[in-house]
């Protein structure tokens, strides 16, 4: 055989014997078989002292050649073994992925303070303060500077907790408004929201409750006007209830606001063609506002000729009843965790 | 308050096309909310029918089959079960196709065999309620008087055609308690006048300074009237009258109690009728005395006190002013001659006396205010009425006492101020028109206005209350939407607020759902989980046991919670709350933020690969832990074993401390108190709300080799971890960057009272690579001391 039928015959070999390679220890004898000491490749370069330098040049090259094309050959079978190798082992870890995950338990806030936060949030983007007061609250605060003497009639509609002759618990966050009003020397404008727990001796029913929660709000200052309180209030029926509320004043009567109003949302159900959340009517009451009456704003040191401002009264609890569809208002005080899991979540969309 | 359209339609010329439901709408818009708005009785198609032939029901015990004319000459069959019912009468009838209340509907049918073309109605049929029935009424078919005409609408001949609007009024509206002040409301939304009742009394005789003296005894009534009448008939009163007290939820007694309802009603002026005969020629009005008693009206003895205003005779209480009249002086069957009374008492006392004793269509009207010359028109309407539908005599003169003002308010205005609160531009016409349309009187002067208010507007007395009178009137339909020009600064939190709101988010990603519970609580669950001695705040007049204190601590509410839940098979839960809790110091009332938490169950879990974590001790102390180093109060807080309260298991509990102070428990509920493992804690926040937190403040990490070290004592069970730990601190110094607890054994091998603890200390340095010799020296210098300290024995490898 000639130098290139040599070669010729190493090509063909190792195709062949590639072809049979299933394993490294196989790929390993292959090695040993062409590149070894005693391999084809070296046998080539074998008995070379008898050739002429040219001759000798030729043979090294081919010899070259053929090795440079055995190595490579033989690392891409390697390659392709091992990769082989490497998934029939990941075979043997497969996994169902629909078996069920593992629980990752993160707590929830409750729904009142979701609804809390969420007003909360909107009023301090529009430059409100957020504000607290004592739940055992003076008489004084509760009701006198309110404008609710002993004797007046609309304390009837409150039936209160009394401590003592002149202590109970607040039977409504409006207090703070007037500790904040007291409290500013200067009589600056004010711009406040006050969050919290207010009690009345109801029994409890699904509608009911002795102890809930409310957000009083209140701004004064200089030719504050009813438009204004109905742009506030529109803000806050769109952000809670969706951008297509609008809200309307039906006059009422609160004894610390002169004009009072109480503030229906358009049906955020049927859009106010009627439904059974709004009773058919295409308005569902929502909050008290009103004006702050002279009395109570000369009372708390801000002169009424000067001043004017408003005030609202917003029932978390109602809120929240009626964003999430609640029945019964104790659901909110019992804490059945499945309950509580239901509102472990972002808000929807409106 | 009740108003009845037929009633009201006396004193305005509402138009017939406003039907009651726009009615109702139109005065909801001007602020007077309504619950109904209905026709008295909903049935139709009811004829006057007389009853000409009625026999026997021959396979029947009790129906009779009667033969019933319905229009002139035309007799129709119908089956009655009334046990009233009989030939001659006249009665109601619902004709076949009528519907009655309830949905029911009239068919021709036969009844065991006999045709029956209609029903025979009693008033409950019709939707009458019973309270307002005679008892031949409730228990049979209703009888028509002789004068019924027979085939026409049975419904109007009763009156049942009448439209009733339940109102919900708001407080300040006194003067919407009368039919008069409606007619005013309505009057100013539909631009139509008021016609006034008529007071004129025919013939009046003698003087009633002859019959009577009055001696008004206390300022607690302001203002006294007396008129007299004689020889009054008693009987039932008209139809109409009758049938207009019912539309508005009195019953009928009658003709001269009911001439005082009615007049009530007309004016909203309570009137209080006495038998002048039982009376006596004395009337003095007077507080009541200590255990003064008084028969009242329903037969029952009142035990009054001094804060009781009385009318009374020379000898004793007749009448508790206000509120209920007296046994002794009522209007009877037999009484001829009759004092009226109309009068103003205190609002506060009647209040008070209404609230001990009854609340009643009355007192409501005195406990809101009255005008007083409504006072002086309602005893004269009054005696009208007597004299029309009592034949009553009445007697010339006015018996008074009056101490009121009866000026008329006048408050001045601008246009500009009405404008400026409501944020509206009305034109001073339209303002005026409002003014107009309530009958106030004005006077104009450039832009300014001068409001002359009736007396019967009691809620009106300054600039704002006519501002919303025009917000009423006019309507704020077109009201612009601004928004406040008052200041423009960031809203803010408080800072505690702030802090609270972090804790809680932080629990919540910790794992935690927030509860809500009440803050009332009993007796019981107030002594539970504190150890301090403090005062309780009580409520004066508690709803219920369970609720008659303020809570010192949160856990017995959370512990309540997971019962609930356990209960319902909700095994793993955990839970906070945050909440101020109050009590009283020196009599002065104190509060404090508690922070409360409750674990139990497991925490993690996927059964299928057999993963679980448990809620334990040392779960929840990870809790808290995780949430003061959140907190920036790191290498501050110490769990120790100190004394806490009993709810705790006495060996599985722990006090919280904060540097040094006792800010809270963390430990096992007993298991006296819950049969499952359940873990909770409580800190008071405020503690943690007053700390000043350092800065974060970046820090070197060293780019140099670690070297580890395990070691395991063996010590006395009693040894605290932590302590052996500060030791090993000590000890190892600043290079000891890190120790942790790796294996814990009691049991097999080792002394009953011992235990062995491993540990794996690292060492490290943030500028050169340590070593092995230097840290050797450390690490047997700590195994010394550690040994020495705690009388522990180094274990062998």
């Amino acid at each position: 055989m000639n130098l290139e039928e040599k070669i010729k015959a190493i090509r063909s070999s190792l195709e062949e014997d590639c072809s049979k390679v299933s394993s490294s220890n196989q790929l390993q004898e292959l090695k040993v078989k062409y590149l070894g000491k005693k391999g084809f490749v070296i046998e080539l370069t074998k008995n070379m002292q008898n050739l002429s330098i040219d001759e000798k040049k030729m043979v090294g090259k081919y010899a070259n050649e053929i090795k440079s094309e055995v190595i490579k050959k033989l690392e891409e079978m390697e390659q392709s073994l091992k990769e082989k190798e490497l998934n029939e082992k990941l075979k043997k870890d497969v996994i169902d992925p629909t078996l069920p995950a593992t629980k990752i338990k993160v707590g929830s806030k409750h729904p009142l303070t979701k609804v809390r936060e969420e007003v909360e949030n909107l009023f301090v983007s529009m430059g409100y303060d957020v504000v607290s007061g004592p739940e055992v609250e003076e008489d004084h605060y509760n009701f006198e500077l309110l404008n609710l003497p002993k004797e007046h009639p609309a304390r009837d509609a409150q039936d209160s907790f009394y401590i003592t002759e002149e202590l109970l618990l607040r039977s409504q966050t409006s207090p703070v408004q007037a500790r904040t009003m007291l409290k500013n020397e200067k009589k600056e404008p004010i711009k406040i929201i006050c969050p919290g727990k207010v009690y009345r001796r109801d029994e409890d029913d699904a509608t009911h409750s002795h102890q809930f929660s409310q957000i009083e709000g209140l701004v004064v200052g200089e030719n504050v006007s009813l438009a204004d309180l109905k742009g506030t209030l529109t803000i806050f029926a769109k952000k809670l209830f969706g951008e297509a509320r609008t809200i309307r004043f039906r006059p009422s009567y609160f004894p610390f606001t002169e004009p009072s109003y109480e503030v229906d949302i358009s049906c955020f159900k049927c859009g106010g063609s009627g439904c059974n959340i709004c009773k058919q009517t295409g308005w569902i009451e929502i909050l008290g506002s009103g004006m702050v009456h002279p009395n109570v704003l000369n009372a708390c040191g801000y002169d009424a000729k000067k001043y004017t401002g408003f005030a609202f009264g917003i029932g978390i609890e109602r809120v929240a009843m009626l964003k999430y569809g609640i029945s019964d208002i104790r659901n909110l005080y019992t804490n059945d965790v499945r309950f509580l899991d239901t509102y472990n979540r972002v808000e929807g969309d409106q | 308050m009740k108003l009845s359209r037929k009633f009201v339609e006396d004193y305005i010329a509402l138009p017939k096309d406003i039907s009651i439901k726009d009615l109702a709408e139109a005065m909801t818009k001007v602020g007077n909310e309504y619950e109904s708005a209905k026709r008295l009785s909903s049935a139709t198609n009811i004829v006057v029918g007389k009853v000409i032939e009625c026999i026997d029901h021959p396979d029947s015990d009790h129906l009779h089959v009667c033969q019933v004319e319905i229009k002139e000459g035309e007799i129709r069959q119908i089956v009655c079960g009334a046990p009233n019912v009989r030939a001659g009468i006249l009665v109601m009838v619902a004709l076949p196709g009528a519907k009655l209340p309830g949905g029911i509907e009239i068919k021709k049918g036969v009844i065991r065999g006999q045709e029956s073309n209609g029903m025979i109605c009693s008033l409950s049929e019709l939707g009458i309620e019973s309270k307002y029935q005679s008892e031949e009424d409730k228990t049979g078919i209703h009888i028509l008087d002789d004068d019924a005409p027979i085939g026409t609408d049975a419904l109007v001949y009763m009156g049942f055609d009448d439209e009733v609007i339940d109102f919900e009024l708001t407080a300040n509206r006194a003067d919407l308690l009368s039919m008069l002040g409606m007619a005013y409301e309505i009057g100013a939304i539909y631009r139509l006048p008021v016609k006034l009742p008529d007071t004129k009394v025919q013939k009046e005789v003698e003087d009633i300074s002859n019959y009577l003296s009055l001696h008004v005894e206390t300022k607690n009534c302001p203002l006294y009237l007396a008129r007299m009448v004689k020889d009054v008939k008693i009987m039932p009163s008209p139809k109409w009258m009758q049938m207009r007290l019912i539309a508005c939820g009195i019953r009928p007694i009658n003709n001269v109690v009911d001439i005082s309802n009615y007049v009530m009603l007309e004016y909203g002026q309570p009137l209080h009728f006495f038998d002048y005969d039982t009376l006596g020629n004395e009337i003095h009005v007077r507080m009541a005395q200590k255990n003064e008693t008084l028969t009242t009206l329903d037969g029952k003895e009142r035990k009054l006190c001094e804060e009781d205003i009385v009318i009374a005779n020379r000898d004793r209480a007749s009448c508790l002013a206000g509120v209920m009249g007296g046994l002794d002086t009522e209007v009877e069957a037999t009484t001829q001659n009759v004092v009226i009374e109309s009068a103003i008492f205190s609002p506060y006392h009647i209040r008070r006396t209404a609230r001990n004793i009854l609340r009643s269509e009355s007192s409501s009207r005195f406990e809101k205010g009255l005008d007083p010359n409504r006072t002086y028109e309602a005893i004269d309407r009054a005696c009208y009425l007597l004299e029309k539908y009592a034949n009553a005599t009445v007697i010339a003169g006015l018996i008074k006492h009056d101490t009121m003002e009866k000026n008329t308010k006048v408050i001045t205005i601008t246009q500009e101020k009405i404008n400026q609160v409501l944020g509206l531009s009305l034109t001073l016409d339209s303002i005026l028109d409002v003014f107009h349309r309530l009958s106030f009187e004005t006077e104009v002067s450039g832009s300014t206005i001068q409001v002359t208010v009736p007396t019967r507007r009691l809620d009106i007395s300054i600039e704002e209350d006519l501002i919303e009178e025009v917000g009423r009137i006019h309507g704020i339909d077109d009201l612009e939407e601004k928004l406040p020009l008052v200041s423009s600064k960031p809203g803010s939190y408080e800072r505690k607020y702030e802090k609270e709101k972090q804790i809680k988010q932080r629990l919540e990603s910790l794992g935690m759902s927030e509860v809500m519970t009440y803050t009332l609580t009993s007796k019981e669950n107030l002594a539970m989980f504190t150890l301090d001695e403090f005062d309780p705040i009580v409520m004066q007049d508690p709803l219920a046991e369970d609720k008659m204190y303020m809570r010192y601590s949160i856990l017995p509410s959370l512990l309540q919670v997971a019962k609930y839940n356990l209960a319902r098979k909700n095994k793993d839960l955990a839970l906070y709350e945050c909440s101020d809790i109050y009590y009283l110091k020196d009599g002065k009332v104190q509060t404090k933020t508690y922070l409360a938490g409750l674990i139990c169950g497991t925490v993690l879990e996927n059964l299928w690969q057999h993963q679980k974590i448990k809620a334990d001790f040392y779960y929840l102390k990870g809790i808290v832990e995780n949430l003061l180093s959140y907190l920036g109060l790191a290498n501050r807080y110490h769990f120790i074993v100190e004394k806490v309260p009993k709810e705790f298991h006495p060996y599985q509990s722990a006090c919280i401390t904060l540097d040094k102070d006792v800010i809270g428990y963390i430990g096992m509920i007993h298991p006296k108190l819950a049969k499952e493992s359940i873990y909770v804690f409580e800190i008071d926040l405020d503690y943690i709300f007053e700390k000043r937190i350092r800065q974060i403040k970046d820090k070197e990490i060293s780019k140099y080799p670690t070297i580890e070290k395990d070691l395991a004592f063996l010590v006395d069970r009693k040894v605290y971890v932590d302590d052996m730990i500060k030791t090993i601190q000590k000890a190892s110094g600043k290079l000891l960057v890190n120790i942790t607890v790796f294996d814990l054994y009691e049991g097999e091998n080792i002394a009953e009272d011992k235990k062995s603890v491993a540990f794996r200390l690292t060492y490290q340095d943030v500028n050169r690579t340590l070593q092995e010799e230097e840290v050797m020296v450390l690490f047997h210098k700590t195994i010394e001391e550690v040994t020495k300290k705690h009388q522990a024995i180094l274990r062998d490898k």
